[in-house]
C-alpha cells in the first residue's frame, strides 16, 4: 500500500494553501507532519484523504489517482480521523466503532461475523472493551479520543491518517495514544500519517518527519537527520537549542526564550 | 447501524407502546363524537356487522378522517426526524424551514385568486412544498450544503412565505380569505378516502427508501469529514434524504393542511421516550409519535367545545409551543 502526492496544490477561495507538494508516504512506518500554525498541515491531510479536491497535481493510492477510485474502495484502504470530531448525543463507544465498518458493508449485506470481529479487535486494541456500552459524552478526554481511534481501527485500513490525535489530552493520555499508534505501525505493519504540533513528540515517535512551511515541504527525513537549530529556526521561527533526548536519543528542542523568574542576573 | 441480534430493547418496547396508543387513539377517534358508539360497536362495524347509520358515520366519515390524521402525522414525524438528522440541528423541521410555508403560500394563492377545487388545492400545495424544498437546497448550496446554512436559508424562506401569504390574504375577497384561513391552520374536517389513498401510496413508496438509507444517515451523523472518509457520498445522501422528507411533508400538507409543530416536536418526544441511537429507530418512533399527536389533537379539537370544532393545527400548536419552550429551558433542544 503506497500513498503519494505529486505536484499537489490545494486551496480554499482564492489562495493556494498547499502549492506544488510532493510526498511519498513510507509503508509500515510512522510519518509525522509538523510545521507552524497555518502552514497547511490539516489541509494536506484532508487532500491526502480525498476530502479536498486538488487544484493541480494528484494523490496516488498504489499508483492510481485517488479521486478516480470509488470512495468506498478507498475507505477500505485508507482511514482518516479529523481533529476533534463530534459524535451525536448519546452514541455509545461500540456503536461508534461499528460505524467504522460502513465501507465494508453492502446494500444487502448486513452485519457479519467479520464486522463483529473487527469491532471487538478495535475495542481491545484501544482498551475500550470495558467502556463499550457507555455514551461518548460521558467519557474523559482520553477515552473519548480512544473511542474515535477505535472507529478508525474498525475500518481496518492499512493506512491511517490522523489530524492532531493528541489535542486536548493531558500528557499521560497523549503518551497513551501515541504508544497505541506506535504499536499499530511497528507490531501490525500499518502505515500511519499524523499531524502533530509537538515537535518533540514527533521526533520521538516518527520514523519520518515531514516539515512544512508556507504550503511546501521544507524538509523530510528521519528526525535525527533533519532536526537541528537551523531547522527549528526555519520551520517554527524559534530560537532553540537542540539536544539529545535523554530517554530516546532523538532530537529534543529546548526554546531559548526564558521566563524572567529564571534569568541569570549576574 | 443495524447489528444482528442487537435490537435495542427500550426502543422496541417504546415503539410497541406508541403503536398501541395509536390504535387506541384511532378507535377513540372513530367511536367518540356527537354521535358516540361504544368501542365494541366500532369494532363490529369495522368487521362489517354495523347498521346503516353507524356504517355511514364510522366508515365514511370518521374512519377516513382519523386515518388521514394518523398517516399525515406519521409523514410529518418522519420528515421532522430526517430534517433534524440531515442538518444535525434540533431546531430544524419542514415547518420551521419554510417547506410547509411554501405549500401554504401556493395553496392560499390558488384558493384566493384562482378557482381552487378539492383536487387542485392539494396538488398545488404539494408543488409548493417541492418548490420550497428545491429553493432551500439551491440557496443553501455553497461547495456543498451545510446544516447551519440549511437552517438559516430555511428561516429566510419561511419568512418570505409568510409575507407572501399575508399579501395574498390582504388582497383577497373575504369569502375566499376565510376559506384560505381554514385551510392554512391545518384541519381534518371533511377529509375522506380521497385523502387517505395518496398518503398510503406516498408512505409505502418513500418510507422503505428512507429506512434503507438509515445506515448512511448514521454515518452522516458523525460529521461530513468522517462520513466522507468512510466512503459515504455525503452530498448525494443529504440531497436524497431531504428530497424524500420534503416529499412526505408535501403529501401530508396536501392532505391535511400544514398541521403546525408536529414535524418539529415528534422527534424530540421520541428522543425523550427512548435513547434512540440510530436513524432507523428515530424514524420509527417519530412516525408513531406523529400519528398519536395528530389523532389526539384532532380528538381534543372535536370534543373540547363540541359541537364547535377547533382545527387540529390549532390544537397541536397550542400544545407544542409550551413544550418547545420547556425543551429550550431544559437545554436539551
Amino acid at each position: 500500500m503506497n500513498l503519494e502526492a505529486r505536484g499537489l496544490s490545494v486551496g480554499y477561495g482564492e489562495a493556494d494553501v498547499i502549492d506544488g507538494f510532493d510526498l511519498v508516504v513510507p509503508t509500515a512506518r510512522m510519518t509525522a507532519i509538523v510545521g507552524a500554525n497555518g502552514c497547511g498541515k490539516s489541509t494536506l491531510l484532508r487532500a491526502l484523504a480525498r476530502l479536498l479536491k486538488p487544484r493541480r497535481g494528484t494523490v496516488l493510492l498504489d499508483g492510481r489517482d485517488i479521486s478516480e477510485l470509488p470512495s468506498k474502495e478507498v475507505a477500505r484502504r485508507l482511514g482518516l480521523l479529523p481533529q476533534s470530531p463530534v459524535a451525536p448525543e448519546g452514541l455509545t463507544v461500540e456503536d461508534l466503532a461499528a460505524r467504522g465498518r460502513y465501507p465494508h458493508q453492502g446494500l444487502f449485506k448486513g452485519w457479519s461475523a467479520e464486522d463483529e470481529a473487527a469491532v471487538e479487535a478495535a475495542l481491545a486494541a484501544t482498551h475500550m472493551t470495558d467502556q463499550r456500552g457507555r455514551a461518548l459524552d460521558e467519557l474523559s478526554g482520553g477515552q473519548h479520543q480512544r473511542a474515535w481511534i477505535a472507529m478508525a481501527l474498525a475500518q481496518q485500513t492499512e493506512l491511517l491518517l490522523l489530524d492532531e490525535p493528541t489535542t486536548f489530552l493531558d500528557l499521560a493520555h497523549q503518551v497513551d495514544v501515541l504508544d497505541l499508534l506506535d504499536g499499530l505501525v511497528h507490531e501490525r505493519g500499518r502505515t500511519v500519517v499524523m499531524v502533530l504540533h509537538d515537535i518533540n513528540q514527533a521526533c520521538r515517535y516518527a520514523d519520518q518527519l515531514v516539515a512544512m512551511r508556507d504550503g511546501r515541504v521544507h524538509s523530510a527525513g528521519a528526525p535525527s537527520d533533519i532536526v537541528d537549530v537551523a531547522f527549528i529556526a526555519d520551520v517554527f521561527g524559534l530560537d532553540a537549542q537542540v539536544v539529545e533526548d535523554p530517554v530516546t536519543g532523538t532530537p529534543l528542542c529546548l526554546p531559548l526564550s526564558q521566563p524572567r523568574r529564571t534569568r541569570c542576573t549576574s | 447501524m443495524t447489528r444482528r441480534g442487537r435490537l435495542d430493547v427500550r426502543v422496541v418496547s417504546v415503539l410497541g407502546a406508541l403503536l398501541a396508543a395509536t390504535l387506541a387513539a384511532l378507535v377513540a377517534s372513530v367511536a367518540l363524537g356527537e354521535f358516540s358508539s361504544p368501542p365494541l360497536g366500532v369494532v363490529a362495524t369495522l368487521a362489517g356487522a354495523g347498521d346503516r347509520a353507524t356504517n355511514f358515520i364510522v366508515l365514511d366519515l370518521r374512519l377516513p378522517r382519523a386515518l388521514t390524521g394518523l398517516l399525515a402525522g406519521a409523514a410529518l414525524g418522519i420528515a421532522g426526524a430526517v430534517f433534524q438528522d440531515v442538518t444535525r440541528n434540533p431546531l430544524a423541521a419542514p415547518d420551521v424551514l419554510g417547506v410547509a410555508g411554501g405549500a401554504s403560500l401556493a395553496a392560499v394563492a390558488l384558493i384566493v385568486f384562482g378557482s381552487g377545487s378539492a383536487v387542485s388545492v392539494p396538488l398545488v400545495a404539494l408543488a409548493g412544498a417541492l418548490t420550497a424544498g428545491t429553493a432551500l437546497y439551491v440557496f443553501a448550496w455553497r461547495r456543498g450544503v451545510h446544516g447551519y446554512r440549511i437552517v438559516l436559508v430555511g428561516i429566510g424562506l419561511s419568512v418570505f412565505a409568510q409575507a407572501g401569504i399575508a399579501y395574498v390574504l390582504a388582497k383577497g375577497r373575504i369569502f375566499e380569505v376565510a376559506q384560505a384561513y381554514v385551510w392554512m391552520v391545518g384541519s381534518l374536517n371533511g377529509r375522506g378516502w380521497a385523502q387517505v389513498w395518496p398518503l398510503v401510496a406516498a408512505l409505502v413508496v418513500l418510507v422503505p427508501v428512507l429506512y434503507a438509507l438509515g445506515r448512511r444517515a448514521d454515518v452522516l451523523a458523525l460529521g461530513d469529514d468522517v462520513a466522507r472518509a468512510l466512503g459515504l457520498g455525503v452530498e448525494r445522501t443529504r440531497l436524497l434524504m431531504l428530497g424524500l422528507a420534503v416529499g412526505l411533508t408535501g403529501i401530508a400538507v396536501a392532505a391535511a393542511g400544514p398541521i403546525g409543530f408536529v414535524a418539529f416536536v415528534a422527534p424530540h418526544i421520541s428522543r425523550r421516550l427512548a435513547r434512540v441511537r440510530t436513524a432507523q429507530g428515530l424514524l420509527a418512533l417519530s412516525a408513531a409519535t406523529g400519528s398519536v399527536l395528530v389523532l389526539l389533537a384532532d380528538l381534543v379539537g372535536r370534543l373540547a367545545f363540541s359541537p364547535h370544532e377547533i382545527p387540529v393545527g390549532i390544537v397541536t400548536s397550542i400544545l407544542a409551543a409550551p413544550y418547545f419552550l420547556f425543551l429550550l429551558r431544559r437545554g436539551t433542544a
